[in-house]
């Protein structure tokens, strides 16, 4: 046990990290590529039209699990945040900086997707609905940590102050996810839930699994692939970066 | 097969703006993002490296 915990935190330094991650990315591009051909796969050649939306609701495919990754991206970054105020660790600052941009990206392609299907179905782009509008402000709850952080010289106490900021945020999470549930929205209820079966054709529904798996695993390649160049960045004055065989060459 | 040809496919049974609109931005986006990263990291070493060189220089001055 505490021979696993030590390797941890061992792990937990940017200069160990920097060189597994860079390991770890092709890993998950090569499972992103993956889950993606099968996932669209599934969603354009074997998942029948729907009953009532026609081919329209192949959005589902890319709608959901965006809107999925969102919330996810932002309850890892706000896990991060609080590991970085409890410990002071300069990884967990740094991954918060790096998962940020990839989840607003994540929070913009659901209201884009979002608005492309809500037009065709519900006739308007856009509605101030509670659903839409909870992941409006998640898009702005990403858009402000970004903002808050950049406007901090110090890196150190961006960090911190980024941190409280998403934590706060967090409290927006679970009104998206119960929004459909506890208010009357035009947007419909949850594709899947815990704890009855789902409503909606096999093949649809491990259409859709795969393509969350599909952007999952893309985001957290990405979110290496910035992390990296934070560190770079950030720890461009210590030894152990001016060390590096990239920098070197 | 659900499709009778390439062009029934593009047209989505009529959606195909919306389908396409959707599917379109979000592999554009998932192309862009992952491009910047490498611009960023690249002109992070370059930075990198011309810092070294400036210390290399100055070391050889004095």
């Amino acid at each position: 046990m505490s021979y696993r915990l030590v390797n941890w935190f061992k792990l937990a330094s940017p200069q160990k990290f920097y060189p597994v991650a860079g390991k770890m990315i092709p890993l998950f591009w090569l499972l992103a590529a993956a889950f993606g051909v099968a996932g669209l796969w599934l969603g354009f050649f074997v998942a029948p039209t729907d009953a009532t939306q026609g081919e329209g609701y192949r959005i589902i495919f890319i709608h959901v699990p965006t809107s999925w990754m969102s919330m996810f991206i932002y309850l890892v970054m706000a896990a991060w945040a609080g590991l970085g105020l409890a410990l002071n660790a300069r990884l967990s600052g740094m991954m918060a900086q790096a998962l940020a941009p990839t989840g607003a990206l994540m929070a913009f392609l659901s209201l884009w997707t979002g608005a492309f299907w809500g037009k065709p179905m519900w006739g308007a782009w856009w509605v101030w609905d509670a659903r839409l509008t909870s992941e409006l402000i998640l898009f702005f709850l990403y858009l402000g940590f970004m903002a808050l952080q950049s406007a901090i010289d110090d890196p150190r106490r961006a960090d911190k102050a980024g941190a409280i900021v998403v934590l706060v945020g967090v409290v927006n999470v679970p009104v998206i996810y119960f929004s459909v549930k506890w208010w009357n929205t035009l947007h419909q209820g949850a594709s899947i839930s815990i704890n009855k079966a789902p409503s909606m054709a096999m093949t649809m529904l491990w259409g859709m699994l795969l393509m969350a798996l599909c952007l999952w695993m893309y985001s957290i390649a990405v979110a290496l692939m910035r992390v990296r160049a934070i560190m770079l960045e950030r720890e461009s004055h210590t030894d152990w970066v001016k060390q590096l065989a990239e920098v070197k060459a | 097969m659900i499709w009778h040809s390439a062009a029934d496919f593009f047209a989505m049974g009529g959606y195909g703006l919306y389908v396409w609109g959707s599917f379109g931005v979000c592999a554009l986006a998932m192309v862009l993002e992952p491009w910047l990263l490498r611009q960023r990291r690249s002109q992070a070493l370059r930075s990198l490296q011309r810092e070294m060189r400036a210390q290399q220089m100055n070391k050889e001055r004095t």
